[in-house]
């Protein structure tokens, strides 16, 4: 058996030496470089755009703008309908794309261009009592965007305990290492590009119908990925004006995002404002649970964060009522962050269980314990799995939880005031439909193809595992070959679907190539579509627990977290050595959107002022101290062949809580404004 | 570093002990030089100013950022990449480490943080004290988690794999101390 052993990633002497080729290394022959120019003002049009300097200066080979650059067709996602009209949504879009047989040529030419605007006035400035926010049709990516069950109102105003509190967390960019990046390349009317991309089949189906190709004239590779957190989970515009500039100057054409370009082009988790009201008896039983959740979108694309769907499934309650607003602004379009929903709706659900708890004078692990749901609280389906609980009584057995005093600000370290907390987690464990084939090779080994991506979550290492297993052979006879939009449909790394989406079609094509007689030169094909939709209707989710201490020192405002542990109910663990990887990287970023990440909107402007790693502070090795994550066990015959539940994002879902958990305990002080930064820590002390 | 064409100027360096002469355009980083002229692309750019320590490399033995150095000023400089820290065949000991302890995800940041930690081993070696050394006139500095965290923090890790980052620094640096 593969499945379940630590294994060093296999692309992993790749990425050591450098060897590993990510999108703009990718040396296509004779390509040109092509820079973004964007828009200078948050709404109105570009009324001229002058690019006789730019031109005449050496190496430029086109300057693309509305006004001549290929048309394009049709688009699900109109963020990607750049350089067709003159009409500028938000600052930072497209106008411009210059080309140049090097990058300093076409940066120094883009600086030339001289581009004339008829301003509007926009607005940019997100509140939750704006008078333009609405009930939209639906939340991401299909939810509804209210449910209701009894009576919430009746319930909450004969409750003997009432939790009413309003938290609020800012815009974040996901920020991976890697900027956007493709290289595009037209031949005989077919288009090759090479994307960081998260979903090369996505990719390759927006570019089929923004140029009005034929399906098989697209292919979209993506052979490493520095990252993505979501921001590149479909296709972005860096990728069509690639394609565009290509087109133009009949020639590759590689484009390169800076890192300030990715603020505004790329996608972020959008400010969101929510209102949490918990109704108990005394002794912590829910009665009434109301998630008021209001997020903002772009006038480009209509996206609904799901902040309240973890209230739908967490917690039993008579009474269960979520519900989401959105007004769209002159801001660039938010997508998803890891854990889009979760990750901010866990800060408010689970930092107002801790404030109901503390309020009943129950333990918070107990209190939680005491309000597990028979099935899921709002649907009423069955849970396929719910390990919930042996997640938090691992967690506090192994952090030494018991025995806390829950009294706060008593423990005194010197400077540092100490407190630890606790919140639990939960994130949908999806399974996608794809298709994948495995081809018995004249040399007795095996080929896989699928078009999963690796954006670090160590998916290549984890399908050949899977693929060992089920064709019952040692890894090293099982080549995957994966992120080439030629092997055909499959799902999106995102949504913590990949592994789970991947693996099933894997195994499926591997079984009936078994079945087949595996006779060498034979090739297997598996497309999960059907199978995936026959499944019964049950509530499939991962959970989890975490555990932080942290140290305030209140003279200085700083928090330091000397401990995080997790604990995981993530069905299956193929591979441990990734998958604790990903869970700790999970519960970093959890810490650093607690204490450090922000996106400042200037309203004046329009712009996010903060737009470099200079000045949006994601942490730092020094900002890390022991952080670790264990696994419960958690059997699951109910999700897909391999028992997988993804685990890419749960690991950042209720760490922010449990973190302002424990400064509450350290300092009595709670926060519900994140992040949890100084000037917060020491306004709020000093104010008791 | 005198040429006949305005704004471009004739740079040597030796880069991974391989001698190089090329003409470069004067606006050009030895960042963009490795990755663009040379096809050295194990070398990231993360950010381009200096912020994300993904462009890390070896300058006569000392860490930079290369995207904050303009190629013509390295002119005559010897240069190691992530591409020349092994031996050819055989891997350096910090980029078996960072296999066994998985220490890193997307791999973005890889090259960059192992040609940091190289760099940062030595100057610990050297006596060199960090903000976190107790003792900042010691002849050496032992290198515990506290100074590896403090001395790799210009090197970001956007996937959160730090906590393996330093387990596999400190078992190379611990057989060093």
């Amino acid at each position: 058996m593969s499945v379940g052993e630590a294994v060093v990633r296999i692309e992993g002497r790749d990425k050591v030496t450098g060897a590993a080729r990510y999108a703009g290394d990718i040396p296509v022959a004779g390509f040109a470089y092509g820079w973004v120019v964007q828009s200078t003002i948050a709404r109105g049009r570009v009324s001229s755009v002058d690019d006789g300097e730019a031109l005449a200066r050496p190496g430029v080979l086109a300057v693309l703008h509305h006004g001549n650059a290929p048309r394009l067709g049709e688009a699900d996602d109109a963020t990607l309908l750049v350089l067709q009209d003159p009409r500028v949504p938000h600052l930072g879009w497209p106008v411009a794309l210059v080309v140049a047989t090097t990058a300093e040529e076409a940066r120094e030419a883009a600086a030339t261009l001289r581009i004339e605007y008829q301003v509007e006035s926009h607005d940019a400035a997100f509140r939750a009592e704006h008078p333009r926010m609405y009930v939209p049709d639906h939340i991401n990516p299909t939810y509804e965007t209210e449910t209701v069950k009894g009576d919430v109102d009746g319930a909450l105003a004969t409750a003997e305990v009432v939790v009413d509190a309003t938290y609020t967390t800012p815009a974040q960019h996901n920020n991976p290492m890697e900027p956007h990046a493709a290289v595009a390349e037209w031949h005989d009317g077919r288009l090759t590009v090479h994307d960081s991309s998260q979903g090369a089949y996505a990719v390759k189906q927006a570019l089929t119908r923004l140029f009005s190709l034929q399906p098989d004239a697209v292919r979209v590779v993506s052979e490493h990925v520095g990252g993505g957190f979501g921001n590149k989970g479909t296709a972005r515009p860096h990728v069509v004006l690639a394609a565009l500039g290509a087109a133009a100057v009949d020639r590759p054409v590689r484009v390169v995002l800076t890192r300030p370009q990715l603020y505004a082009l790329t996608g972020y988790r959008t400010p969101i404002v929510q209102r949490v009201r918990l109704g108990a008896h005394r002794d912590g039983r829910l009665v009434a649970l109301d998630h008021l959740a209001s997020s903002q979108t772009s006038k480009v694309l209509e996206f609904t964060e799901q902040t309240a769907l973890i209230s739908r499934s967490m917690y039993a309650s008579g009474a269960l009522r979520t519900r989401h607003r959105v007004v769209a602004l002159d801001v660039p379009t938010p997508r998803w962050m890891r854990a889009p929903g979760e990750s901010p709706g866990s800060f408010a659900l689970e930092s107002a269980i801790d404030e109901l708890a503390i309020a009943c004078g129950v333990d918070p692990v107990e209190l939680r314990i005491a309000n597990e749901p028979e099935s899921e609280p709002a649907s009423g389906l069955p849970f396929s799995s719910r390990n919930l609980v042996a997640c938090l009584r691992e967690g506090a057995r192994r952090f030494g939880w018991s025995g806390r005093d829950p009294r706060p600000a008593l423990r005194r370290d010197g400077r540092w005031w100490r407190g630890t907390g606790v919140a639990a987690a939960t994130y949908p464990a999806r399974s996608n439909p794809s298709s994948a084939s495995v081809t018995a090779e004249d040399d007795g080994r095996f080929t896989v193809r699928v078009t999963a991506a690796d954006i670090g979550t160590g998916a290549r290492t984890a399908l050949t595992q899977v693929a060992a297993d089920a064709l019952q052979v040692p890894m090293s006879e099982v080549t995957v070959l994966i992120a080439d939009s030629d092997f055909g449909p499959a799902s999106v790394a995102g949504g913590s679907s990949g592994t789970a989406s991947w693996s099933w079609a894997v195994v499926a094509a591997c079984r009936d190539l078994l079945a087949q007689g595996a006779a060498a030169g034979t090739t297997a094909q598996a497309n999960t579509g059907k199978a995936v939709a026959a499944r019964p209707d049950l509530a499939r989710h991962a959970y989890g627990a975490h555990f932080v201490e942290v140290a305030v020192d209140p003279h200085t405002g700083e928090v330091r977290v000397p401990r995080m542990l997790g604990a995981f109910a993530v069905g299956r663990i193929v591979n441990p050595l990734t998958a604790r990887s990903q869970l700790i990287g999970g519960m970093t970023m959890g810490l650093s959107i607690a204490l450090l990440e922000e996106s400042t909107m200037d309203t004046r402007f329009g712009d996010f002022v903060n737009h470099d790693l200079a000045n949006y502070h994601v942490a730092a090795n020094a900002d890390i101290q022991s952080i670790e994550a264990v696994f419960v066990d958690d059997p699951d015959d109910q999700l897909n062949p391999v028992g997988v539940k993804g685990l890419g994002e749960i690991g950042i879902v209720g760490a922010t809580a449990a973190l302002a958990n424990a400064v509450w305990h350290a300092t009595g002080v709670r926060h519900r404004d994140l992040p949890i930064r100084p000037d917060r820590v020491l306004n709020a002390t000093y104010a008791v | 570093m005198t040429s006949q064409r305005i704004g471009v100027s004739t740079v040597r360096l030796v880069v991974n002990d391989e001698p190089h002469e090329l003409e470069v355009d004067n606006r050009m980083s030895l960042l963009d030089l490795l990755r663009e002229r040379l096809g050295a692309t194990g070398t990231k750019k993360g950010c381009d100013h200096g912020q994300c320590g993904a462009c890390t490399v070896l300058l006569g033995g000392r860490r930079v950022n290369s995207c904050l150095i303009l190629a013509v000023a390295a002119s005559g400089a010897s240069v190691t990449t992530i591409e020349g820290v092994g031996d050819g065949t055989e891997l350096h000991p910090l980029q078996r480490a960072f296999l066994e302890h998985d220490g890193y995800q997307c791999g973005y940041c890889t090259p960059g943080q192992i040609c940091s930690a190289i760099a940062m081993i030595e100057e610990a070696a050297a006596g060199w004290p960090s903000a976190v050394s107790a003792d900042v006139g010691a002849a050496k500095v032992s290198l515990d988690g506290e100074e590896i965290r403090e001395r790799m923090s210009g090197n970001l890790c956007r996937c959160g794999a730090y906590v393996n980052i330093v387990a596999a620094i400190a078992d190379v640096a611990g057989g060093r101390a």
